[in-house]
């Protein structure tokens, strides 16, 4: 007995590293286009403050920077156009400081710094001349921004960029010049198209002249820009196209203006009805997820377990206190909190069925009310520990952000990654059900107790491990849920009833009932959602299930066999 | 579900039980009464508790300068543990078994709808700290949190002529709150031109945490070429998904600002700060003002939790106004009596935390700056626009026509709904 448990725990724990080891190839995997960094650019910048300035000049540019000290922000605006303007050669090294808030000004001396941190130690730098200044507790104040002169800096550090050696940065700059595009700003791009060699860049280029184009005064280049933009499907290129359909009054510049935003609005609704498809997939995975821990203690074991949404919590919070251990290695540490999380839930799991569930088995109210208390006392054993206030785990880089197939249809990287976690999880648990001797012994104990115990397996040990393995992968998705929402003491609460409606949704006992059900339900509030707001298509999905359980008691995928009849 | 609400209503009430009968057993009668009504456990803790170790720090303070009248003060503190209905009995014990002089409390403006027939039936007298929908004065409660008029309006105005917004989202949780908040906003803004296609309102439920289409909406919405804003009236836990998904789907605050009324630094300390970076907040109050009052209130507060990390907050700003203006009242009346306290306190002056001063006004309302800022990466707030000086608040708003016609006062009318129409008032209390 004792051989066939260890030989099944290794097959477990080799189930377990397979899927670690395809969740760390999930999320090494790096997004192309990563986005301009600054800060390099900053050190690259450094080096030009160095180079000498005519006298008049450098007065002129400190002039310019001791006012923005004090200035408000529309004034701010005005001297950073005038230090683009100008192209003193620290302009914009001022300017990523000033976007980056790192530019400071010296209250005493009146001179402006720029701050530049390394492993965790500050130095400033005089922006005029470069120099080093000593840090000797003198008062400094940041130099603030708001929204619009942030926006307006990352246009005017974009007018620096076009002619930057790294073709990420020109095509960055590019894209960021799309929106404030003038007659001086188009030319600068003219002039960067007839020497640019990168087509992505080129490309780039073309679109945003076609949609200055679209303001010229001659109708033969607003119809040569409109054809220019047909394939697009960008927003601005829509509004811009839809803008002048208002005021145009060239026939032939209208009828193909109107082609153009037929053909973008098809295929808007294509995408968005793709978009939302995926919304409902990923809503469903992660309400699979949450339940599917209890599929296998309420569905397969019959345990009415009130506690599942604190095992989740405590998965959420073995994701923080990882964190917490290593707090430079973000992306490692959410790998490291899956094992760890199955581990903490599934011991409290087996914990919990050793110690209250087993004396009440066959007594489902009693049941209940017994693992609602410990729910309760496990949120309190938290907010004691933690503190009642939300812990805050951060996202890694690699699952922020958005994975662009086109201009109108983009989806998360943390959504997709959790909705591919979610599959890996429930193939993970159907072998473990199907493949493992474990799992023989879960089904047989389900449906029949006493011919399993005369066959001789150790009925109490298998409902022990079961209940841990519910646990531990409710753990799991205590690690998935910590990247979507808030870890705190209530974490468990949110999700206990959508795991309840999920496993009676798709039938008890079964794990494919789970998978379908809680996708099925994910997509249909998501395609209700949009027609008649969050609360009633939460309220009419709740009618629904009552009305679905009333015809079909089983659920979707009723259980066949013993158990069923309630033997 | 029931049963489990029932459950935790009884094991609430157990636990509140027992911390009460643990602190006031060994009092002498000779003390003051301070009654603090702020959920200890449940949702709301985490805005609560830091409340009512404000009041107890006030407490300590005051204790520290001799008492009031001669007499030390003392808290009694229970737990209405986030449970609506259990605060009116909550409210009730505090009044008649523990027979308070006064009570701060209440944070979510259901709790203190739960309340107010209990102060006004057993004559009570409560200061509510926190930010509210207006629509209402009691003679028993003094609001030192902001009305409509000192946040939301305020918060609009900015981004209608500083920012230069042409389309507006208004979201928020489906409660009282954020109903009545955006039906004022959604008939302001029609005041000013605003056309209904260019409004989109959306309510979620309590605690919502799937965003993905709702943000994608908001997306769709602000890319039609004008600029648009999303004015937050979301509660609590809920932001934090939110704007995780703005920043998942790369909505930054340059392009669709999200101005919020409930996001403050106590919230914000349990986030991940980047995705919210540039988002505005309107507040009457912020930890970042630099003013020698405030950085003496934040070092004796850290002092006060022994923890140097912890931020103050406008809640905690308004807790503090109005412990120091019952004070003042109770020194000017020489007494604790409720109807004296309550008839001195209109017209009293306190020094607030942001330089300027509060005013309790003949509505039981109090004159307030109001500051809009924009969050920081380190969870502080940046003032980026402030109005030039205090706005007294507004108990009835002047956007609603239901409303418009209605006056407070409590000093002259002595009425909370005066109708300026009929010359009457309406008779009910609030």
């Amino acid at each position: 007995m004792r051989q066939l448990l260890e030989g099944m725990s290794a097959k477990v724990s080799r189930l377990l590293m397979l899927l670690i080891m395809l969740f760390v190839g999930v999320a090494t995997y790096q997004p192309l286009h990563a986005s301009t960094d600054y800060e390099d650019v900053i050190e690259a910048e450094e080096s030009l403050v160095d180079t000498a300035l005519p006298a008049d000049q450098t007065e002129e540019f400190s002039n310019a920077l001791a006012q923005l000290a004090s200035a408000s922000f529309s004034k701010k605006e005005d001297l950073t156009s005038e230090l683009v303007a100008k192209r003193f050669p620290g302009s914009r090294g001022v300017l990523v400081a000033l976007l980056e808030n790192q530019l400071y000004a010296d209250k005493s001396s009146g001179k402006v710094l720029i701050l530049s941190e390394q492993d965790g130690e500050k130095t400033y730098h005089d922006a005029i001349s470069g120099e080093l200044i000593a840090d000797g507790g003198s008062d400094k104040k940041r130099i603030t921004t708001n929204n619009s002169l942030r926006k307006k800096l990352r246009g005017d550090i974009a007018i620096f960029d076009l002619h930057s050696e790294d073709r990420n940065v020109r095509l960055g700059a590019v894209q960021q010049l799309r929106d404030v595009v003038d007659q001086s700003v188009a030319t600068m791009l003219m002039k960067q198209q007839s020497i640019e060699k990168d087509d992505d860049v080129i490309e780039e280029i073309r679109v945003t002249l076609a949609i200055f184009d679209l303001g010229s005064e001659d109708s033969e280049a607003r119809l040569a820009a409109v054809e220019a933009l047909d394939g697009e499907l960008g927003n601005d290129v829509f509004n811009q196209i839809s803008a002048l359909l208002h005021s145009e009054e060239d026939k032939e510049v209208i009828k193909a203006a109107q082609a153009t935003i037929k053909r973008i609005e098809g295929k808007r609704d294509f995408y968005s009805l793709l978009e939302t498809a995926f919304f409902g997939l990923s809503f469903g995975s992660v309400l699979v997820l949450a339940a599917i821990g209890l599929a296998i203690t309420f569905g397969v074991m019959g345990v009415i377990n009130m506690a599942h949404g604190e095992l989740i919590m405590l998965g959420a919070y073995t994701t923080f206190v990882m964190q917490q251990l290593l707090p430079d290695h973000i992306g490692l540490s959410i790998i490291l909190s899956i094992p760890a999380a199955f581990l903490v839930s599934g011991l409290v799991g087996i914990g919990i069925e050793r110690g209250v569930v087993r004396f009440l088995y066959g007594r489902p109210l009693e049941t209940l009310l017994a693992t609602f208390g410990v729910s309760l006392i496990l949120q309190q054993l938290v907010r004691t520990i933690f503190s009642p206030l939300n812990r805050s785990v951060q996202t890694p880089e690699m699952m922020s952000g958005l994975l662009r197939f086109n201009e109108v249809f983009a989806v998360t990287y943390n959504r997709l990654y959790i909705l591919i976690f979610t599959f890996i999880v429930f193939a993970g648990l159907w072998l473990i059900l199907n493949k493992t001797s474990l799992g023989l012994k879960v089904r047989a104990v389900s449906q029949n107790r006493q011919m399993a115990r005369a066959m001789g397996v150790r009925t109490a040990r298998v409902d022990a491990l079961t209940f841990g393995l519910g646990s531990g992968v409710a753990g799991i998705a205590g690690v998935a849920l910590s990247q979507l929402t808030n870890v705190g003491p209530n974490l468990g609460q949110a999700y206990i009833i959508d795991s309840f409606m999920v496993v009676v949704f798709g039938g008890v006992g079964n794990l494919w009932g789970t998978l379908v059900g809680g996708m099925t339900l994910g997509v249909a509030t998501k395609f209700l959602e949009p027609h008649v707001g969050a609360v009633v298509a939460k309220i009419i999905m709740l009618v629904f299930i009552i009305l679905f359980i009333q015809r079909r008691k089983q659920g979707l995928f009723p259980q066949k066999g013993r158990a069923a009849s309630g033997a | 579900m029931s049963i489990r609400s029932r459950v935790a209503r009884f094991a609430a009430a157990c636990i509140a039980a027992g911390s009460i009968t643990g602190m006031t057993a060994a009092h002498a009668a000779d003390t003051i009464k301070v009654g603090v009504l702020h959920s200890l456990s449940g949702t709301m803790a985490i805005s609560e508790t830091t409340l009512k170790d404000t009041v107890l720090m006030m407490i300590e303070e005051q204790n520290k300068k001799g008492g009031l009248l001669g007499k030390k003060l003392e808290a009694v503190v229970v737990d209405p543990a986030s449970n609506w209905p259990l605060f009116a009995e909550k409210a009730r014990e505090l009044l008649s078994v523990h027979d308070v002089d006064v009570v701060f409390g209440c944070w979510t403006s259901v709790s203190r709808k739960s309340v107010l027939p209990v102060f006004e039936e057993l004559n009570g007298l409560l200061f509510y700290p926190v930010q509210y929908e207006g629509e209402e004065s009691s003679r028993n409660v003094f609001y030192t949190g902001a009305a409509p008029n000192q946040q939301a309006i305020p918060a609009v105005d900015y981004l209608m002529n500083e920012v230069g917004v042409k389309r507006w989202v208004l979201a928020g949780t489906d409660y009282v709150y954020p109903r009545t908040t955006n039906k004022i906003l959604e008939a302001y803004l029609k005041s000013k031109g605003v056309k209904d296609a260019d409004i989109m309102i959306n309510y979620t439920p309590f605690g919502h945490s799937d965003w993905q289409g709702i943000v994608s909406d908001i997306k769709k919405f602000g890319s039609a070429g004008k600029k648009t804003a999303v004015v937050s009236t979301i509660n609590g836990d809920a932001n934090v998904p939110f704007y995780k998904e703005l920043g998942n789907q790369k909505i930054s605050a340059e392009d669709i600002p999200v101005v919020a009324f409930s996001v403050g630094e106590e919230e914000l300390s349990g986030i991940d700060t980047a995705p919210l970076v540039g988002h505005l907040a309107a507040w009457n109050y912020f930890q970042s003002v630099d003013v020698p009052v405030n950085s003496e209130f934040i070092e004796s507060w850290k002092t006060f939790i022994k923890n140097p990390d912890r931020v103050t907050n406008d809640p905690m700003e308004a807790t503090v106004i109005g412990f120091n203006l019952w004070a003042q009242a109770v020194e000017k009346t020489k007494t604790t009596d409720v109807d004296a306290v309550i008839d001195a306190l209109p017209g009293l002056e306190t020094p607030n935390m942001t330089g300027g001063t509060a005013k309790m006004l003949p509505n039981h309302h109090l004159t307030k700056p109001v500051l809009i800022g924009e969050i920081r990466d380190d969870g502080q707030v940046d003032v980026v626009w402030q109005t030039e000086s205090e706005v007294p608040g507004d108990a009835w708003t002047d956007f609603l026509p239901e409303s418009a016609v209605l006056e407070a006062d409590w000093v002259d009318l002595k009425c909370g709904n005066y109708n300026t129409k009929t010359k009457k008032c309406s008779g009910q209390n609030y």
